[in-house]
């Protein structure tokens, strides 16, 4: 019995060891899918700032209200801006491919499972990561997507950061932002806010996550009191053997 | 190996035991192999209650529309049409509605809402057909009292304009009456009952 | 045997199929020795996994579309609008590395007590076949989602046999259907993932489990138990596998169904490895994600390919990884079964391919690196030593054994 856990256990050692190399300097960023304030904020953030011009085709809004304790006028006051659109309709937006290749030079990517694509801290430092340079087509840069492809929405609210430079074999190169101090938002409540925002993403790459874990430490109870009874069992039947 | 020793009840009780939790885990294991059958959230969204604009419906038309996938109808009656109905009463089977085929707001003589607005789901009781719209012309082998209705081509059930069926025909009840209501003088919201959610 | 006839129902039934005879014949009166000890519960959790494997697969189909612009949406039609449609693809997932798990330990059992050896060589034969079609069915069910990683795996996997000389490129043309990766690829995977594996693995399971029954379980002490039989006929060591080994086993389930678990609901994706992050993004055949690495189960294989220089000469390897397993039986030619009673450098050996073989997987999933290539051919040459070894250890009796008891021991 003990050499069965520990083997099994020993077992998923190297699972660990193997995980997928997360990759890159990136800003850690806690999300965490029970919380539902951050999320609901979250929701309204994205429907506000980001499906101007990304769509998540995979989700639906209704989803998102059941999920977070929202019912369908609340979705649709909130989250829904687009008259044709209904609480049950999945979350596509109306720019067309054309529209986009023509304003950033490609279509803006499907959200929905982004953030399960590249994990939740490299959306974190993104939304964190822009600064100014007046060489780039709309005036920003980012620190993770070098040459991003469309403005700083969100630039506002947090004003626009200068970078911070560093010398790495005699070139100056971007190391990160500065704090700005332009936006209507402190840098404080501006992490906050894209904390939330992260967050929101995380939960729609995933949406059961909470449920499953939830749900999940009910199943492992029962397999105890299963684990027991059978154990109980084995050695009744094991007595008569010598 | 001698089974001498063993204790026969407590061996019993504790099979007893595994078997009662292995199934009721099994029976809990069930549920969502069960569930995954039930219609999913796309086919739940595509049978939502849909919204029919009125305002253009001219007397005597009927306009097809789709709902849960099947076709309903929404047909405006002539005045005519609607005095013609209870003249028909003793050659239907069930000209009263006593059977529940429609929400009791259409358990009337005109099977509606408003008199004039028939909606009906156009499927045939018989074994799922879809009835074509004879509003004036008599359809093939329609030998008695006809003052405009459907009929059924597969196997030749008649109709009146509300949908109820004649005797002597395959089909065993009136055409059903999906739960509707105006939402407002030129809007139908077919799928859904007044008040509901 | 002592067949008793019964009225009734079962006698009913009994007359016509040989259910009774069946049962006795496989459960209550098949004889197992007492003396089975941890490593001997990964044979019937195998078992489990397939009917898991099976039964969460039949279901997935029944909501997934094999078409090259439909799979990826549904899957995650799958995970998002269908009811408990993630649970049941979580529990495919899962389970398709727990296969993975079971068996390698369930291998690697057989290689500790030689259970390989004769009269058992059909039987880890018939192991072997289902490996190699359990590694085809997990490759062509990779594919199904076609996200980024199912869908250049694929390529580079099948690109392989382009580099078999002369006919390569047109086999490589064959398989696919197509020049590249595509659809019509998908549809035939599809089929042989649903299907066609299936159907062969169940074969080959059913031939396994009566061959095991033909010549009986081997033990931890290597001890044939049929030599001594008590005044009924019945092995002095064996007890009946029902009831005795079905509570044994139905206690090993609880403890897989706990772990197995814990994987779904709380970590499915298994820190990428058993969900690979490149897949949640739909497959695209311009652009080839940063770092391919294969699923974790199939790395040790590949890491083995990338060791040897030149493709054609990898590709060999890898199947030479897989083939001398085949041809363990005669490779083995010594007497003694279990490592308990085996000379001090077969143990030795035995634990220094465990290492090699786990270094194996753990470099098949990194970038190859200069260091990782270098350690690569190391454990390349500690996998294929391992035989070449016991070769010359048992063929030349350089082996030095312990005296085997003549009944089986109880530690």
């Amino acid at each position: 019995m003990r050499k069965l856990l520990l083997t099994l256990a020993l077992a998923l050692i190297p699972g660990l060891l193997m995980a997928a190399p997360k990759g890159g300097n990136y800003m850690s960023v806690d999300v965490d899918p029970h919380d539902k304030q951050s999320l609901q904020r979250g929701a309204m953030l994205f429907a506000n700032y980001c499906m101007a011009c990304h769509e998540a085709s995979l989700m639906r809004y209704n989803r998102i209200g059941q999920d977070l304790g929202l019912d369908d006028a609340l979705v649709e006051q909130y989250l829904i801006f687009k008259p044709e659109q209904q609480a049950h309709d999945v979350m596509t937006n109306v720019m067309t491919e054309a529209d986009a290749e023509q304003w950033f030079g490609a279509p803006a990517p499907d959200l929905t499972l982004y953030a399960r694509r590249h994990g939740p801290d490299r959306v974190y430092t993104f939304l964190n990561g822009f600064y100014r340079d007046d060489d780039q087509p709309f005036g920003v840069n980012n620190i993770v997507v070098s040459g991003v492809s469309m403005p700083h929405v969100l630039q506002d609210l947090q004003g626009l950061p200068e970078p911070r430079y560093e010398e790495r074999d005699g070139r100056m190169v971007v190391v990160g932002v500065e704090e700005a101090t332009n936006g209507r938002l402190s840098p404080e409540e501006y992490r906050a806010l894209t904390r939330d925002l992260t967050n929101f993403m995380d939960y729609m790459a995933e949406p059961v996550k909470a449920e499953r874990e939830r749900l999940g430490v009910r199943v492992l109870v029962f397999l105890f009191i299963f684990l027991i009874v059978t154990y109980l069992l084995k050695r009744e039947y094991w007595k008569d053997v010598h | 190996m001698n089974q001498d020793g063993a204790d026969k009840s407590r061996r019993r009780f504790l099979t007893a035991a595994t078997t009662v939790v292995g199934g009721v885990g099994a029976a809990f294991l069930a549920v969502p192999f069960l569930a995954y059958w039930r219609p999913s959230a796309k086919a739940q969204a595509a049978g939502a209650p849909v919204e029919v604009d009125i305002s253009q419906l001219e007397v005597g038309q009927l306009i097809n529309v789709k709902w849960r996938g099947s076709p309903v109808w929404v047909f405006k009656r002539t005045e005519q049409n609607i005095d013609d109905l209870p003249r028909l009463d003793n050659l239907l089977r069930d000209p009263d509605s006593a059977i529940d085929q429609q929400p009791e707001y259409a358990r009337n003589k005109h099977r509606s809402i408003r008199p004039e607005i028939m909606v009906l789901i156009g499927i045939c009781t018989h074994l799922g057909c879809s009835p074509l719209f004879h509003p004036d012309s008599r359809p093939q082998g329609m030998a008695r009292d006809w003052h405009g209705g459907f009929f059924c081509p597969c196997h030749g059930s008649y109709f009146d304009l509300a949908g109820r069926v004649y005797t002597g025909v395959p089909a065993p009840t009136n055409l059903v009456v999906p739960p509707y209501h105006f939402i407002d003088d030129d809007t139908v919201l077919i799928g859904e009952d007044e008040g509901a959610a | 045997m002592n067949q008793t006839k019964s009225g009734g129902l079962m006698g009913w039934i009994d007359e016509r199929f040989p259910a009774t005879k069946m049962w006795n014949e496989h459960l209550a009166q098949y004889y197992a020795p007492k003396n089975f000890n941890f490593w001997y519960y990964f044979g019937s959790l195998a078992l489990l996994v397939l009917v898991i494997q099976i039964l969460s697969g039949i279901w997935l189909t029944m909501n997934y579309v094999p078409s090259g612009t439909e799979a990826f949406t549904s899957v995650e039609y799958i995970m998002r609008d269908v009811e408990w449609g993630w649970l049941i693809r979580y529990i495919h997932t899962t389970g398709a590395s727990a296969f993975f798990v079971v068996v390698y330990l369930h291998m690697f059992r057989a290689l500790m007590y030689g259970s390989y050896q004769k009269p058992r060589e059909l039987l880890w034969i018939f192991g072997c076949l289902i490996l190699v079609a359990l590694m085809a069915e997990a490759f062509m069910g990779y594919m199904l989602p076609w996200g980024q990683m199912s869908y250049w795996g694929a390529q580079v996997i099948i690109n392989l046999f382009a580099a078999v000389p002369v006919i390569g490129p047109e086999l490589a043309t064959w398989i696919r259907g197509d020049f590249i990766i595509s659809e019509i690829t998908l549809n035939r995977f599809f089929a042989l993932h649903v299907v066609g594996v299936p159907l062969a693995i169940i074969f080959l399971v059913v031939a396994h489990i009566l061959a095991l029954h033909e010549v009986g379980s081997n033990n931890p002490d290597g001890v044939e138990i049929k030599k001594n039989k008590d005044k009924n006929g019945n092995p002095s060591d064996g007890i009946p596998f029902h009831p005795y080994y079905t509570v044994k086993d139905l206690f090993g389930v609880a403890v897989f169904l706990i772990f197995f678990s814990i994987v779904v609901f709380f970590i499915p994706d298994f820190f990428g490895l058993f969900i690979e992050p490149p897949n949640f993004e739909p497959a695209n055949p311009l652009v080839t994600p940063d770092h391919i690495a294969p699923v974790w189960y199939f790395a040790p294989y590949y890491a083995i390919l990338r060791a040897i220089p030149d493709t054609f000469g990898g590709v060999v390897a890898m199947g030479a990884a897989i083939v001398i397993l085949f041809f363990l039986p005669w490779l083995d030619r010594g007497r003694v079964r279990s490592i308990r009673y085996r000379g001090l450098s077969f143990k030795i050996a035995l634990a220094v391919f465990a290492i090699g073989f786990v270094l194996l997987t753990y470099l098949g999933t990194q970038p190859a690196t200069g260091l990782n290539t270098l350690l690569s051919r190391v454990g390349t040459v500690i996998y294929f030593g391992y035989f070449i070894f016991l070769f010359v250890y048992t063929a030349f009796g350089l082996e030095q054994t312990k005296p085997v008891p003549e009944r089986v021991t109880m530690k």
